[in-house]
């Protein structure tokens, strides 16, 4: 099976966002950029299905101006056999986001695409699941555990006795679930972290998989396996060869810094607190 | 125009997030709320009973049960005809179902608008709430997750009227094995009045406990950092942050939180905040309307004696 990780370049977690005094915008001059922490935990579950035997070839692509290539060198370091670099030098919203990854699935024949649950630049959460729906594709957003059932080849993984268990399991744990029924059937189970606790899909493959916060602990790629990244390949396509309708249908008006709350206060101890609370701030 | 809400229920009742996605949109026009499960009758009558509400369109299908994006997504982009906007909540379902409607219909989506200003521009955080942007949506209809913290819930006092809908065909690429209800008998976090909300700093699953005992006294919900969470104190879904649940109750009592960003993105809108942390410079006591330096379980014990 065939792995396309997305990765997008924002802005590194750590750095304190501030808002351009003309209201235009955030101000990037000279601030550190990182991959999306969300992606980063694609490319890993990516990579590890890799090294489990279910993926045979990892694939990352990112969108967006030359400076992406770092994102997809360090995809590439944690283990990603090649590169897709969408080259764009315009902002690129979820929408035509999802419309350029659905023209390099055509090109790239994935069976399921991985990316993160959401840009911590934008917060929009979208484009995984436009994909899915520009696809057809199942999806299984917000991904807390992917575990992938893939048919073996013919005459491969027999039981005893001559019955079919042409199933091989990510997961040590075997799933619960009945085993599914025929041959040449793939699915993916997918538990997420929805408002109320845990929900658990079976997906059938191809499948857009976007990654919650506790689906890994993304790897930092060793100094090796850094250098060895600069020769694998990286493939540059221009947006305009695409052919696709990538303006923008949403328009910034403005953006501003979030109101400021009024100072607050220390108190001395806990009886003073409830006093307040009572009697100030009439909470309690 | 008319708004179309998708309905976010478990076919027996519908979802509170909703009642505020119902808030939100009486300024953009007349709102349907659009209603599909299996045997989801008493949710589509709850629907109706809401002042604000026209009209619900009930949808039945074994199909529909589990609230399946695959399967709502073309339901809704076929029912948006002669919509101006489809809306819902932005909670896990709808963050869920919406954009893959935007995709269906090929329109722009905005996710989790906190305020509406005219019916295609609107106000959405960025950057885990250190930004908020307004924009404005070209094309129809508009695609729009609503903050739920950010309206009131409707109230009841409507008298819609009910129309069946016809479902579509499965798209049957994909089912639901299991869906772990966590038992809360706790008011629900997203619209408490009060929120109680622990961090690292208890530095056990045990003291966390000590701290559902001051909740439980104030009748509060129960929050949680990413770093409780991952230490094991608390389970996922009591996470308040970027990536968790954005909360925004009257009072948010953190205790033991030093504050990282991407935790206070999910409940500085809270009218009061108290902090109570022994280090007095982390970030949090900054944002704090009240911050009480020292120990936490003193001051545990004392609040609990107080109220």
């Amino acid at each position: 099976m065939k792995i396309l990780v997305c990765v997008k370049r924002v802005i590194d977690f750590n750095v304190h966002v501030r808002v351009k005094a003309d209201g235009s915008g955030v101000d990037l001059a000279g601030v550190k950029m990182a991959m999306n922490p969300f992606d980063e935990i694609a490319v890993e579950e990516a990579v590890r299905l890799k090294e489990r035997g279910i993926a045979t070839e990892v694939v990352v692509l990112s969108i967006g101006p030359d400076v992406v290539q770092e994102q997809l060198r360090t995809a590439l370091a944690m283990g990603a056999d090649y590169a897709v670099h969408v080259k764009a030098d315009t902002v690129v919203q979820p929408l035509a986001a999802a419309k350029i990854i659905a023209a390099v699935v055509k090109q790239e024949q994935p069976e399921m695409v991985l990316m993160g649950k959401q840009a911590i630049d934008d917060d929009c959460g979208q484009t995984g699941q436009m994909l899915a729906a520009m696809l057809g594709w199942s999806q299984g957003t917000f991904a807390a555990k992917v575990e992938i059932l893939l048919p073996l080849p013919l005459g491969e993984g027999r039981g005893e006795g001559g019955a079919p268990s042409a199933v091989s399991t990510y997961v040590a744990s075997p799933s619960p679930d009945p085993l599914p029924k025929g041959e040449g059937f793939s699915y993916a189970t997918v538990t997420r972290e929805t408002d109320g606790g845990p929900t658990t899909l079976r997906l059938n493959l191809p499948a857009v998989i976007t990654a919650d916060l506790r689906l890994n602990t993304p790897r930092y790629p060793t100094l090796p396996n850094i250098m060895k990244a600069k020769s694998k390949p990286l493939k540059t396509i221009p947006q305009a060869e695409l052919n696709l309708d990538v303006a923008p249908r949403i328009k910034v008006l403005k953006v501003e810094e979030p109101a400021r709350r009024k100072a607050g206060q220390r108190v001395k101890d806990v009886a003073e607190l409830v006093d307040k609370l009572k009697n100030e701030a009439k909470v309690l | 125009m008319s708004v179309l809400i998708l309905a976010e229920h478990d076919n027996k009742t519908l979802s509170p997030a909703t009642l505020r996605a119902v808030t939100a949109v009486q300024a953009l026009g007349e709102a349907h709320v659009l209603v599909a499960g299996q045997g989801c009758a008493a949710v589509a009558k709850a629907a109706a009973g809401l002042a604000g509400v026209t009209k619900v369109l009930q949808v039945e299908a074994p199909h529909l049960r589990d609230g399946l994006a695959e399967e709502l997504a073309p339901l809704v982009a076929h029912t948006a005809q002669g919509y101006s906007h489809i809306v819902a909540a932005s909670t896990a379902f709808g963050r869920d179902v919406l954009p893959r409607i935007a995709g269906l219909l090929d329109v722009a989506m905005v996710s989790d608008a906190v305020k509406i200003i005219s019916p295609d521009t609107f106000v959405r955080p960025i950057y885990a709430g250190n930004a908020y942007e307004t924009v404005q949506v070209m094309g129809a209809p508009i695609i729009i997750s609503v903050r739920a913290t950010a309206f009131a819930a409707a109230e009841a006092g409507g008298n819609a009227s009910m129309e069946s809908l016809a479902p579509l065909l499965p798209v049957a690429i994909s089912s639901l094995v299991s869906r772990e209800i966590a038992k809360n008998e706790r008011p629900d976090l997203l619209t408490a009045r009060v929120v109680v909300s622990g961090g690292r700093g208890l530095g056990s699953a045990e003291n966390f406990k000590r701290m559902e005992r001051l909740a439980d006294k104030l009748g509060a919900a129960v929050g949680a950092t990413r770093a409780a969470v991952d230490a094991g104190y608390a389970p996922n879904d009591l996470q308040v942050g970027q990536t968790g649940k954005a909360v925004a109750p009257e009072l948010y009592i953190a205790i033991g939180i030093s504050g990282a960003i991407q935790h206070l993105a999910g409940m500085k809108d809270s009218r009061v905040i108290v902090a109570i942390n022994k280090d007095e410079k982390a970030p949090i006591m900054e944002l704090a309307d009240y911050a009480l330096v020292g120990d936490l379980f003193a001051a545990l014990d004392a609040l609990e004696k107080c109220l």
